[in-house]
């Protein structure tokens, strides 16, 4: 992957992710998501940069890239695949997935699979922890996006999708973007996805569909005794 | 006697663009506002304290009494930092509550920062949850655009930034004091305690860490009152809070009821055990809680009733496992998640996990004595109250609750000459998971 340097657009909206803390250091872990939207990864001149702007050392920057998985020091797919095996998910199939798209991309944990010719993207593939949608097992994460309740097979059938450039939406989320459009809305500039996908999905709502059917609410203010008189109820919808 | 399911938090989340501040406000949403501005800053304290309201982040600590530690004598600036990092193996509330109903957890930033005067805010969000983050940034965005952030909002006088920060990666970045090292800008590494943050936290000033859902609970406390919060649960545990569901249940998902709650109602609710099978251990509040088994259905899932359980009620992660799962294969995992996951400060930890998983994983393979399973619980000694931070302690909870109830389940492994499981019957897509068709 070619490797522009940064550009003083980047450099200028590195400062700004300085500036919205009270001290600038703090600005870190946004920042370096951002080089890595501009650069595809960490690399040795977005390390000096940062710790220009935050006036500590490379060293102390580079401490930091390495501690967090996030940050990458070789570059990943166009589609970063992580399958959940912790086990939860791991125990519901999680491991089967995992073990099936590393057979059919033909690589490892952390590894980028080859561009083939007519592919459009890359995809890559690492295994990820509990990424907090258990009750949607056994989760795969593309580019921090949700794909939730997947198999084997309709996880191949996925990453054929992304290396063809075909439109592929997150079960509870929006139509995916890059890896580095995705690391850029981490470094806290919006990308206008934020309206497209539900609200919640079907897992999510489990209870509280149950709570509809059967008249269930918070108890009505109303009938709590001796409290001060509310202005409305809060579960009366 | 409140209602079996209490949706307050989750009330929001089957609503058209629920995430938007139209949505949000035509359900109520902000009212708590005014009438916190209109309260003394210590009576909005005083009324979460009344509520009962405890930490809905795993340890249960009561909310008010942490606002009130905050020395305002102090002439430091006070910080609030919301602990939005949800990575516990099996928790998955916030994530989705952040998804579905943002502004409710600005709302309760605003009051609960107001409440111990402070005038920035922080949202700690990990990094692995795109959509979260967007959904969370444009709330954000909404409330300065109605005046519900910035400055004298709502004409009061009070003044508020938020910044919505994101992680990188590191569950241990969800325990307090590390979470402060990575809003520093540093490795996520835990902090020595005392000073405790309350003290001496964000910047060395006095600063409240919440979890999501407990934050989000205030706003509801302050508009329905504190009696009406402390009306729910029971006697110790009031309220409310999200119980997840995962794993060989017909419907996982999330269920919102009163705090004493017990899994076989849970269960009941959630459609039973799949379909031919069995319960046959379970988390009631994370990987990091002892293991329950099917004698444990009726415990009331509160602080106290787990607690006397041998468990924690923790984050009310209920991951369950049918009879097709190997527990020895489910705490080898978890063990190797420790592992990964220890930030290396201290020795019990750094080494002991590693140790842990070498041990387990020679009993996994069949390898090993019984003496192993001594070894094992000789190590996780070494660990519990020794390391410098909670994962270390966490990190044995499974191994040795595991063995308390599963003892003759290590040993079939040393007579079978390795796991007498089929993996594949544990998963959805049962053992055909090579030719089944795509979803
Ligand atoms: C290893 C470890 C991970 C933790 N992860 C989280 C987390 O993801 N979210 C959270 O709210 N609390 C987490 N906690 C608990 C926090 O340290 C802290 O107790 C909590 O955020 C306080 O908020 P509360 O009082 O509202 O619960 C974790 C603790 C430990 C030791
Ligand atoms: S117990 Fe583990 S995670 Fe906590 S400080 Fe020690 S090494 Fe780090
Ligand atoms: S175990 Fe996979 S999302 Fe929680």
């Amino acid at each position: 992957m070619k490797n522009q340097s940064l550009d003083d657009k980047t450099l200028n909206e590195l400062r700004e992710i300085a500036g919205r803390y009270p001290e600038k250091r703090s600005g870190l872990l946004p920042m370096l998501h951002l080089v890595q939207s501009a650069q595809g990864k960490v690399t040795p001149e977005a390390i000096e940069a940062c710790a220009d702007i935050l006036d500590i050392s490379a060293a102390e920057v580079s401490g930091v890239a390495t501690f967090y998985t996030m940050y990458k020091r070789h570059a990943v797919g166009d589609f970063h695949v992580g399958v959940c095996t912790n086990t939860l998910c791991a125990v519901m199939g999680g491991d089967a997935i995992f073990d099936r798209l590393k057979e059919h991309l033909d690589i490892g944990n952390d590894e980028v699979a080859e561009q083939r010719q007519g592919d459009q993207y890359s995809v890559s593939l690492e295994h990820v922890e509990c990424n907090a949608a258990c009750d949607y097992a056994p989760v795969v994460m593309v580019n921090w996006e949700f794909m939730d309740n997947q198999t084997p097979e309709g996880a191949v059938q996925m990453v054929e999708a992304l290396r063809a450039g075909h439109d592929v939406r997150s079960t509870r989320g929006p139509r995916l973007c890059t890896w580095r459009e995705a690391e850029r809305v981490l470094a806290g500039f919006p990308d206008g996805r934020v309206d497209e996908g539900p609200a919640a999905g079907p897992a999510s709502l489990a209870g509280l569909a149950l709570a509809r059917e059967n008249g269930w609410k918070a108890p009505d203010v109303a009938a709590v005794p001796a409290v001060e008189a509310p202005k409305e109820g809060q579960a009366d919808a | 006697m409140p209602d079996t399911l209490t949706p307050v938090l989750t009330d929001m989340w089957d609503v058209d663009r629920a995430w938007t501040l139209p949505a949000y406000e035509a359900k109520g949403g902000y009212q708590s506002l005014d009438k916190a501005f209109a309260m003394k800053q210590d009576d909005v304290i005083a009324a979460v304290k009344d509520s009962g309201l405890r930490g809905r982040g795993g340890a249960g600590f009561p909310t008010g009494m942490k606002w009130s530690f905050i020395p305002q004598d102090n002439p430091r600036p006070k910080y609030l930092v919301v602990n939005a990092d949800e990575s516990e193996p099996g928790t998955c509330k916030d994530i989705p509550l952040m998804m579905g109903n943002p502004h409710v957890l600005v709302e309760g930033v605003i009051v609960s920062s107001y409440a111990i005067r402070a005038n920035k805010a922080f949202i700690y969000i990990r990094g692995e949850v795109l959509h979260v983050i967007r959904r969370v940034q444009a709330a954000v965005a909404e409330a300065y655009a109605a005046g519900h952030l910035g400055t004298n909002i709502h004409g009061s006088g009070y003044d508020l930034d938020v910044v919505v920060h994101a992680g990188a990666g590191a569950y241990i970045c969800g325990e307090e004091t590390a979470l402060l090292e990575g809003l520093e800008g540093r490795r996520g590494q835990p902090r020595l305690r005392p000073p405790f943050p309350a003290v001496a936290g964000l910047y060395a000033s006095p600063t409240v860490i919440n979890n999501v859902e407990s934050i989000a609970s205030v706003p509801s406390i302050i508009t329905n009152g504190a009696k009406w919060f402390a009306s729910m649960g029971t006697e110790k545990s009031k309220g409310f809070g999200i119980f997840s569901l995962s794993g060989h249940v017909q419907k996982p998902g999330q269920y919102e009821a009163p705090l004493g709650i017990t899994l076989r109602e849970l269960l009941d609710l959630a459609g039973g055990i799949r379909e031919g099978h069995d319960l046959k251990f379970w988390t009631p509040g994370g990987s990091s809680t002892p293991l329950l088994t099917a004698e444990h259905l009726d415990v009331p899932l509160d602080f106290e009733g787990v607690g006397a359980a041998g468990s924690m009620l923790g984050t009310r992660a209920l991951q369950i496992f049918d009879e097709t799962v190997c527990v020895v294969r489910a705490v080898l995992r978890w063990t190797e998640f420790y592992k990964h996951e220890s930030c290396g400060k201290c020795t019990p930890c750094r080494e002991g996990t590693w140790w842990l998983v070498q041990t387990l994983a020679r009993l996994e393979k069949g390898q090993g004595t019984e003496a192993d399973l001594d070894l094992l619980l000789d190590q996780c000694d070494n660990i519990l109250g020794r390391s410098f931070c909670a994962l270390g302690d966490g990190a044995t909870s499974p191994i040795s609750s595991s063995i308390q109830y599963f003892r003759d389940e290590y040993l079939a492994h040393l007579t079978h000459g390795g796991c007498p499981f089929d993996p594949a019957r544990s998963t959805v897509f049962g053992s055909a998971s090579t030719v089944e068709v795509s979803a």
